[in-house]
């Protein structure tokens, strides 16, 4: 079953902002997704249209099947969505931020109350049950939207970002968990990332949003194996005065006259480009990879989308 | 789940919220109202008041306590509802409910309910309040509380209206300084418009307070400026009109869904 199916989304905000602009997108249920884009792509509007907090201008989206313009209900209470920003009750206890949001999903306080204790004490915030909600930390902010979007056990998770502005050890506990419930409670999770690691860690799809257009879309595993070349820092034992050309690679130089930067397209061996080099009398003291190969060929896709058409 | 049970304890969430809230900020809530109270009933009941003779037959201070009730009722109901909804539009905790299975039309009864406990609350402490001033019972009890009831909730329809178009705190205040006040001050609360000049006494007829407040006041002496039913008529037609203008603002999320 498909747990999401978008068709043609498009969403004008007022003045002309065309944040999407008519995006396809499908995802299995179970599925681990990643939604991949710099900043201003359409991520968030993709996301708050899905969850109800943003009209779209048109096109479909179903949930499990059901129709977001026919059948809101059912779309709603199987989503649970951790947002970008804080949006929740600064000044209440945050079990009360929990508790209200099982109830206005039909779960009866009492139920309410343990599923708050639970969730609470997953994420590591039960000692600040009666901590008001702007007391907690950037972390255990975000942590607490998590619990929130969690109360109500819904099937598919949304989260927008959630690892900005969290430290490395709760980065990790929180790829632990939300693995966790991927794989036990076989819920269909999606987020929004910059962090390409983060997607590669987690996710099994992965779709690039750019200037509200999707540019690529499918398996890590593929688009890793279609990232197609890999760029190597080279500190040289000699300063050049200009990049050489050793073809099939592509060179350049850097501020430092003694590194050069050498991009090895798939299927070339670093060797060679060594001996290359070696054979223009250049001698290599020591070599780097500059950058993820996922990181280089997303930039590369958004450099290509630059001058997308309005 | 099913689709009622849902939205009835999603209602029942809402106002133990709302409940919560002005109960635990009671100081700003509940306390003014009853003040503001004391003070008319000092000032104007007892001190003028003692000069004034009797107006349709009824001391001065019995006179105006039921309008020194209702004002705190319209007061409070509309407050509680502009400013709490406008700070869930604020804080932007109102996305839990959008998000949620909650439909408009329970949020809406939600947050009016909120208005109305609040205005209950405010009527209460105003009307012990007036007990040091008088031994009035109501005449009519049940026609009090069904106009101070459906008076509440059009007010909270109100400032359910005033909150999904406010920017700023400002605009919150700006329909009850300058339309509320006047609208209260000049509904009858401090005399019968029968001592008005009949001009005057003809443009009253156009301030729909008048027809709550006096309506109230039938409630509680057993007099009134209007037939009642002419009250209870004005106050249905705008539940029916502020209704349905809010469940329009919501359904197509003015002011909350970009
Ligand atoms: N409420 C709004 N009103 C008008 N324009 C908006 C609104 N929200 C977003 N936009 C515009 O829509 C575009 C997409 O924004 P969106 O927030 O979806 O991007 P994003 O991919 O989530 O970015 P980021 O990674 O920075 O969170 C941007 O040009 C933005 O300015
Ligand atoms: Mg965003």
């Amino acid at each position: 079953m498909t747990a999401l199916e978008i068709q043609n989304l498009v969403k004008v905000y007022d003045k002309d902002t065309y944040a999407l602009r008519g995006i396809d997108l499908t995802v299995a249920e179970g599925d681990f997704f990643a939604l991949l884009g710099p900043n201003g792509a359409g991520k968030s509007t993709a996301i708050g249209i899905i969850s109800s907090l943003v009209n779209k201008t048109s096109g479909s989206v179903k949930v499990f099947g059901h129709d977001l313009d026919t059948d809101v209900v059912a779309t709603k209470a199987s989503i649970g969505l951790v947002p970008q920003e804080f949006n929740f009750n600064g000044f209440e206890p945050i079990i009360n931020t929990i508790t209200n949001v099982a109830g206005y999903n039909g779960i009866p306080f009492s139920v309410a109350k343990k599923r708050a204790e639970h969730y609470l004490k997953r994420l590591d915030l039960w000692d600040k049950r009666n901590a008001a909600g702007r007391e907690l930390s950037g972390g255990m902010k975000r942590r607490l939207m998590i619990a929130r979007a969690l109360v109500h056990e819904p099937k598919m998770l949304i989260l927008d970002e959630p690892t900005a502005g969290v430290d490395i050890e709760i980065r990790r506990s929180m790829w632990d968990y939300l693995s966790e419930i991927n794989s036990q409670n076989g819920t269909t999770i999606i987020l929004t990332t910059h962090y390409l690691e983060e997607a590669e860690a987690l996710c099994r799809n992965v779709a690039i949003i750019d200037h509200g257009q999707i540019i690529e879309n499918g398996a890590v595993t593929k688009l890793l194996s279609q990232a197609m070349q890999e760029t190597f820092v080279l500190n040289l034992y000699s300063d050049l005065t200009e990049a050489p050309s050793i073809k099939p690679f592509t060179t350049r130089l850097r501020d430092d006259a003694n590194q050069l930067e050498v991009d090895v397209p798939k299927g070339e061996s670093v060797t060679s480009m060594i001996d290359a080099l070696k054979n223009r009398g250049i001698q290599v003291g020591s070599i780097r990879t500059k950058s993820n190969r996922l990181e280089a060929f997303f930039l590369r896709l958004i450099g290509k989308n630059d001058g997308a058409a309005p | 789940m099913n689709y009622w049970r849902l939205q009835w304890i999603a209602y029942c969430t809402i106002v133990r919220k709302e409940v919560r809230r002005f109960t635990r900020i009671w100081v700003q809530t509940i306390t003014p109202p009853a003040v503001n109270a004391l003070l008319y009933m000092l000032i104007f009941g007892g001190l003028i008041g003692s000069r004034i003779r009797e107006v349709d037959g009824f001391a001065y201070m019995d006179f105006l306590i039921p309008g020194i009730i209702m004002m705190g009722i319209i007061t409070s109901s509309y407050g509680n509802v502009v400013s709490s909804f406008f700070g869930t539009k604020l804080q932007k905790h109102i996305e839990e409910l959008l998000v949620s299975p909650v439909s408009n039309t329970t949020i809406l009864a939600g947050y009016i309910t909120g208005g109305v406990a609040r205005g209950a609350a405010v009527g209460m402490i105003v009307s012990l309040v007036a007990m040091f001033f008088t031994d009035l019972r109501p005449v009519h009890p049940v026609t009090t509380i069904f106009i101070a009831v459906l008076t509440s909730i059009m007010f909270s329809l109100g400032g359910l209206i005033n909150a999904v178009y406010a920017q700023t705190f400002d605009e919150c205040s700006i329909v009850p300084n300058f339309v509320l006040a006047p609208l209260t001050y000049l509904g009858g609360i401090f005399y019968s418009i029968s001592m008005l000049p009949p001009l005057a006494q003809k443009l009253s007829l156009f301030n729909p307070v008048l027809y709550m407040i006096n309506g109230f006041r039938y409630g509680i002496l057993g007099i009134s400026d209007i037939p009642l039913w002419q009250s209870f008529a004005v106050i249905m037609v705008f539940i029916v009109i502020l209704g349905t203008i809010a469940m329009t603002l919501l359904n197509r999320g003015v002011g909350i869904k970009p």
